[in-house]
């Protein structure tokens, strides 16, 4: 098992000592939701706390694994679990590993250790909730599945754990489902993810096909023998398949549905985990993508296209939720971004991906505690001045506000600008086109966030009379000053030391420095001019002025932002309809068109026009005549091919 | 003496040479079959369930036992009319598994007040006061084990033949008492004739089909023996319209057993009017055996002209894909969705055929072993979802059904994700099996319409899954009857077959492996 | 001995069937009386009136048609039994014993038809 799998020769090395343990971080999660689904009722009492229990000794496991690699030289710092032989036969070998290397450690921690405090913070949110139990148990099935997902050692372990995740997503998205609307929310995310795992799993067979291994090791090492072509094919998949995943141009119009879900779950999985886990698969895949320049390419395009894309949506929306998913959809978009850059990116990608995780989760928290306070209001234009009733909520929604808008020293900051300068490397065309669409991206965040932070907490009360925000109890603020903590300071311990570079650089290679056709600090000016300028005027048009609380008539650039930019009517058009169509028509020729043709042919043969009327399913002679016709045209076929 | 009689007579008539322990299962199976029809004349009334299903059991298992007991062989016997070698033994021992199973689940009589799934008097007209005194009278048509016993040795027959002569014999053997049991429902009886009508009907359509196929073929080699025709077709230098056509009629009679496009249009009436065990049963085993006979024949056989044969089986699997997936989205019973489903998964199956290679032997194999478990188990449940009709099989009667019997509910959630090919149960196992063999076979288009294609099928599955657990249930009496261990039994061997063949299938994939070579 | 072909049998048998068939409707026709009445266009050796069908799906008695076929199947069996007796030398032992597992068969069948009542008119 002693192969390289990465670009700079990193060997997994057996799993022994601490690393043993690896398979408790999925096996822990795993197990208390398996309590929790099984043991019904009886578990209704501790179903919470057991579910709080297994994601923290989830996550003290990571930490002493992270103490373990940490042990090692930079060079040996990955380890392989093998677990068992899933598809042991013949030209079909598939086990069931783990690899814990630096880029899953990432992830481990993330995961861990902000669905912790995401776990920790439903006690308190979903305390009134009689399905309390079963909603933790999903939580608690979503952690083991994220782990799978980031910990498996090969591309089919990876699909059973995205498979997985997609199906707590599904469940939790729809955990209120006694609301038809969000029951479809939940359906209609699910199909669009079909489309994007669909994607994966034909890269899956792809890679069967050509490598005979859908393990990283076979895989990466075969891509150096494989054409281009096939190369690049694989790429394409594996982007349909992130876009999917996370919400990204052109599978994007699920993740504003998906906020009908309760809020820690768009914090968890629809924020800080699961829908990076496109960038994770477009990372990990990094020697494919690094052989495949037109799929690189491609996955920038991704990018660029959806960060524009969801900060123009963010701009107008007026429903606090559906605004941060925008938001995430448009920061998912500066991490494909840089993950589609290359070396120069990847690693950039992983810390804002790990900053986002901190300041989006703690964002989505406040606005669940808002939610909270606000009888499960969301929109924005009946809240305002909450600052004054809502001390903490105020104060940890402005550290990640400050972190997203990427004010000067908070997380943001450290890890947007790093990529706004990769987007500026390279020659030609490119570094212009994604370096300046980047840079618009920041100017326009800190515009949609300054007009949601405004319309929350500031300007004059909105609220109706039946309201009486309050500030929510300790078990679910203590969560968001973490994550507030580590919105503000997470990105100044990573970044500017090297650490995230220099700790990612064993998987994905050098990130190295210079190239870029600006100058670095010229690029850092400019963002920060577009961030205030933003900021200022959304200031001046939420902050300063009061805002109306019915909706006003717009300009169709707004109310086409407000639509979302009409993917859903566009999604409606160019695939629903079609399909529709076609299942209409296949039922019909199935069902009637036969039918018809025999009850046609026995009108003109025994001229009795009575028969006709008589369009009526299941006859035998039409299924006869269908046979028949069915066994001419196979003849036909066989003759033909030979001629 | 005229010279055309005394050559006849003079021909020296060699006694045949039978080897019985290598047909045993065969032989056991008829066997049982015999001993059955003989209690139906002899015993008591009130003794005939008891005895039957004992002998049935019996029987099958120890079927069961000999094919065991036959691994390894690997020869032609019964004078090159029967092989006995990996792929035969393989799907004998499958039949007898789903045979067992689907016995149990139709002599379950605790979910009808009446007794079983079948008619009590399956002569008397519907509606009729024969009827009413055949139900009050409370007894069984216990002719439905025997009818089943022959069926199972026409399945067992059907693959293992190597000549077209005997292939058509077993069509035949397997097929007349499936029709006979598929018009013997208790509930909605009209609807169960006119499905046992078609099926009939269509049925010897087809046989006509294949038995002019297997004309041609004899007119092209001069033998109806599989070996003998491939040998023509390896020595062939022309002439071969015959062949082809030969070919095509053939694999249009064996297309029609296993539910292909387009000569699927029975599968929906039949599953959606037969007995639902029968349909469980049938709906595993059939396809396991028309599948077999299909893969003899055209490896066997027709391995010489696959580069005529693949581009015509290649549209029939996309259209058999696309239109059970499609159509299934439609449908609102629950037993004609599974129909549907069973068309697409023929379809699925079908590309691992036309890989050509042990590989898709194999997975083929494989694939038919893990869909066996499920459908057998899927509608198993269907048999519990009851009202006071009978059987609850319209959709919106499934509704909520998680909310009142999460049990249930769940154990048939694990099926659908089965039959969508969802991760860690058998059916992605199954699938990815026959698509990489598809793919490594130089199908990939077809592989990728099949993930397509698998995609829209996932909707469907899911649609009912959310209507179990996501909406609210309606009130017309609709509830999950609690089975008598015959059911409980079939469920979990099929659940957890289900779930083993996901997780841990190394095992069997390694005996489908083992077993994927053809006697030739 | 000029070599016979293997089909000319079946070849001499079609012929002879089809010249019987036709010898006897050409013999009948030109020398049966031609009256038409009633009974002479009734259904011969049916049973059933062929037309006009029962309305609203009346019954047809099954009867006949149940004694025909039960009728067909054991006699068939017997042209089994015609070349067995002709080759019953070099069949040996093995010829007897497949053959009385055969008639046993049949004979399992008969069991059945008899106990069920399968041979009763009434």
């Amino acid at each position: 098992m002693l192969h390289t799998y990465a670009a700079s020769g990193l060997v997994a090395s057996p799993a022994s000592g601490v690393f043993s343990l690896t398979w408790l971080l999925i096996a822990l999660p795993l197990a208390g939701a398996g309590v929790l689904l099984l043991g019904g009722r009886r578990t209704d009492g501790f179903g919470h706390l057991l579910g709080n229990a297994t994601s923290w000794a989830a996550f003290l496991v990571g930490l002493a694994l992270f103490a373990g690699l940490l042990g090692r030289g930079a060079g040996s710092r990955a380890v392989g679990q093998h677990l068992f032989s899933w598809v042991p036969v013949g030209g079909l070998q598939v086990s069931a590993g783990l690899l814990l290397d630096p880029l899953s450690m990432c992830f481990v921690l993330l995961i861990t250790f902000v669905g912790s405090l995401i776990h920790l913070y439903s006690v308190g949110y979903m305390a009134h909730d009689p399905d309390r139990r079963r909603f933790f148990a999903y939580l608690n099935l979503f952690v083991a599945a994220m782990l799978l997902l980031v910990l498996s050692d090969s591309y089919l372990t990876l699909y059973v754990g995205w498979e997985g995740v997609g199906l707590a997503s599904y469940l939790l998205i729809g955990f209120w489902n006694r609301n038809p609307e969000y029951a479809a929310a939940a359906k209609k995310a699910f199909v669009v993810n079909r489309v994007g795992d669909f994607g994966l799993s034909v890269a899956i067979m792809i890679m069967f096909a050509t490598f005979g291994r859908v393990d990283f090791v076979g895989v990466f090492a075969g891509t150096s023998h494989a054409s281009s072509a096939v190369l690049t094919a694989i790429g394409l998949m594996l982007l349909l398949g992130a876009t999917g995943k996370s919400a990204q141009f052109p599978l994007q119009s699920w993740l504003g549905d998906a906020m009908a879900g309760p809020t820690p779950v768009s914090a968890l999985i629809h924020a800080a985990t699961m829908v990076t886990a496109g960038v994770y698969l477009v990372v990990r895949s990094s020697p494919i993508f690094d052989a495949a320049p037109t799929a690189r390419l491609l996955v920038v395009a991704v990018g660029a296209v959806t960060l524009l894309f969801g900060a123009v949506i963010g701009l107008a929306k007026d429903d606090l939720k559906k605004a941060l998913a925008a938001s995430t959809m448009s920061q998912i978009g500066y991490m494909m971004l840089g993950a589609g850059l290359g070396p120069v990116g990847y690693s950039f990608a992983i810390f804002h991906l790990l900053t986002h995780g901190f300041f989006k989760a703690g964002l989505f928290l406040g606005a669940g505690s808002v939610m909270h306070g606000m009888n499960d209001q969301t929109n924005l234009r009946g809240f305002g001045g909450l600052s004054k009733v809502m001390k903490i909520t105020w104060l940890t929604f402005g550290a990640g506000f400050l972190a997203i808008i990427g004010f000067p020293g908070a997380s943001g900051f450290w890890s947007k600008d790093k990529i706004i300068e990769a987007a500026f490397v390279g020659s030609g065309w490119q570094p212009w086109v994604f370096g300046l669409a980047a840079m618009l991206g920041a100017g326009l965040t800190a515009y949609y966030m300054t007009r949601l932070f405004a319309m929350t907490f500031h300007g004059q009360a909105r609220w109706s009379d039946d309201v009486h925000p309050h500030e929510s109890p300790l078990v679910m603020t203590i969560p968001m000053m973490v994550l507030a903590l580590g919105s503000l300071f997470l990105g100044a311990v990573l970044g500017p030391t090297g650490a995230i570079t220099g700790w990612l650089e064993p998987v994905v290679g050098a990130a190295s420095e210079g190239g870029t056709v600006l100058a670095p600090t010229v690029i850092s000016l400019a963002t920060l001019a577009l961030v205030v300028i933003g900021a200022g005027l959304a200031w001046l048009a939420y902050g300063m002025r009061p805002v109306p609380t019915a909706v006003p008539a717009a300009t169709w650039a707004t109310v086409a932002a407000r639509r979302d930019l009409y993917q859903d009517a566009f999604n409606e058009a160019a695939f629903m309809r079609p399909g529709q169509y076609l299942t209409r028509s296949l039922v019909y020729v199935d069902n009637r068109g036969v039918d018809g043709v025999v009850n046609g042919l026995a009108a003109l043969v025994g001229g009795t026009s009575g028969r006709v009327r008589r369009w009526q399913t299941g006859f035998v002679r039409s299924y006869a005549l269908s046979m028949l016709t069915g066994a001419a045209v196979v003849v036909a076929a066989l003759l033909l091919v030979r001629l | 003496m005229s010279p055309l009689t005394s050559s006849v007579l003079t021909a020296t008539i060699q006694a045949p040479k039978i080897e019985y322990s290598q047909v045993a299962p065969m032989l056991i199976v008829l066997g049982a079959a015999v001993l059955g029809v003989l209690v139906e004349a002899f015993a008591a009334r009130r003794l005939r369930y008891g005895l039957q299903l004992g002998i049935a059991l019996v029987g099958l298992l120890a079927a069961l036992v000999s094919v065991a007991l036959l691994a390894g062989a690997h020869h032609i016997v019964a004078m090159g009319a029967v092989a006995v070698d990996g792929p035969t033994l393989f799907m004998q021992g499958s039949i007898l598994v789903f045979a067992v199973l689907g016995v149990l689940t139709m002599a379950e009589r605790s979910l009808d007040p009446g007794g079983t799934a079948f008619a009590a008097q399956a002569a008397s007209v519907p509606g009729s006061t024969a009827e009413r005194d055949a139900v009050g009278a409370g007894i069984m048509q216990t002719e439905v084990f025997p009818l089943t016993m022959f069926a199972v040795s026409g399945m067992l027959l059907f693959p293992a033949s190597t000549d077209l002569l005997t292939m058509f014999v077993a069509l035949e053997v397997l097929s007349l008492p499936l029709y006979l049991l598929a018009g013997m429902a208790r509930r909605r009886r009209l609807l169960s004739q006119e499905a046992a009508l078609k099926y009939f009907l269509l049925g010897a359509f087809s046989s006509t089909f294949f038995l002019y196929g297997v004309a041609l073929l004899y007119g092209y080699s001069g033998s109806i023996s599989l070996t003998g025709i491939a040998d023509a077709v390896s020595g062939a230098t022309g002439g071969d319209a015959l062949l082809l056509i030969g070919t095509a009629l053939v694999s249009v009679g064996l297309l029609f057993k296993l539910g292909a496009a387009p000569f699927h249009s029975w599968t929906p009436d039949v599953y959606q009017g037969a007995p639902t065990p029968l349909t469980g049963f049938m709906a595993a085993a059939t396809k396991v055996a028309a599948f077999g006979a299909l893969l003899r024949v055209l490896y066997v056989a027709l391995g010489g002209v696959r580069w005529d044969w693949r581009p015509m089986m290649w549209a029939v699997a996309i259209l058999t894909m696309v239109v059970g997936a499609v159509v299934a989205i439609t449908q609102t019973d629950v037993k004609r969705m599974l129909a549907y489903s069973s068309i697409a998964h023929a379809g699925f199956l079908l590309t691992g055929v036309i890989a050509t290679s042990r590989a898709g032997l194999s997975s083929v194999m494989f694939y038919l072993l893990a869909y066996g478990f499920s459908t057998i188990g899927a509608f198993a449940v269907v048999t519990l979802v009851r009202n006071s009709g009978g059987e609850a099989t319209h959709l919106s009667q499934w509704a909520g059904l998680g909310r009142r019997s999460p049990l249930v509910a769940g154990i048939f959630t694990l099926f659908l994700l089965a039959f969508a090919g969802i991760p860690l149960t058998s059916g992605f196992t199954s699938k990815f099996a026959v698509f990489s063999a598809a793919m490594a076979g130089g199908a990939a288009p077809l592989v990728v319409i099949g993930v397509l294609v698998s995609a829209v099928a996932a909707f469907f599955y899911v649609r009912v899954i959310v209507l179990m657990f996501f909406s609210e249930p309606v009130g017309d009496g609709t509830s999950v009857v609690l089975p008598s261990a015959l059911t409980t039994i079939a469920i979990t061997v099929g659940a957890a077959m289900t779930v083993v063949l996901g997780v841990l299938p190394g095992w069997f994939l390694h005996l489908a492996d083992q077993a994927a070579v053809f006697v030739r | 001995m000029r070599r016979v072909n293997v089909y000319a049998p079946i070849l001499v048998l079609g012929l002879l069937s089809t010249g019987f068939a036709v010898v006897s409707v050409v013999a009948g026709s030109l020398t049966g009386p031609k009256r038409y009445n009633r009974a002479r266009l009734d259904a011969y050796e049916c049973g059933i009136e062929p037309t006009p069908q029962p309305v609203g799906g009346g019954r047809f008695p099954v009867k006949y048609y149940l004694t025909a076929m039960l009728f067909i199947i054991f006699d068939i069996e017997i042209i089994f039994l015609y070349p067995w007796a002709v080759a019953f030398d070099s069949l040996g032992l093995f010829g007897l014993v497949e053959m009385v597992l055969f008639i046993v068969t049949v004979f399992v069948a008969y069991a059945y038809v008899w106990r069920r009542g399968g041979l009763d008119w009434d």
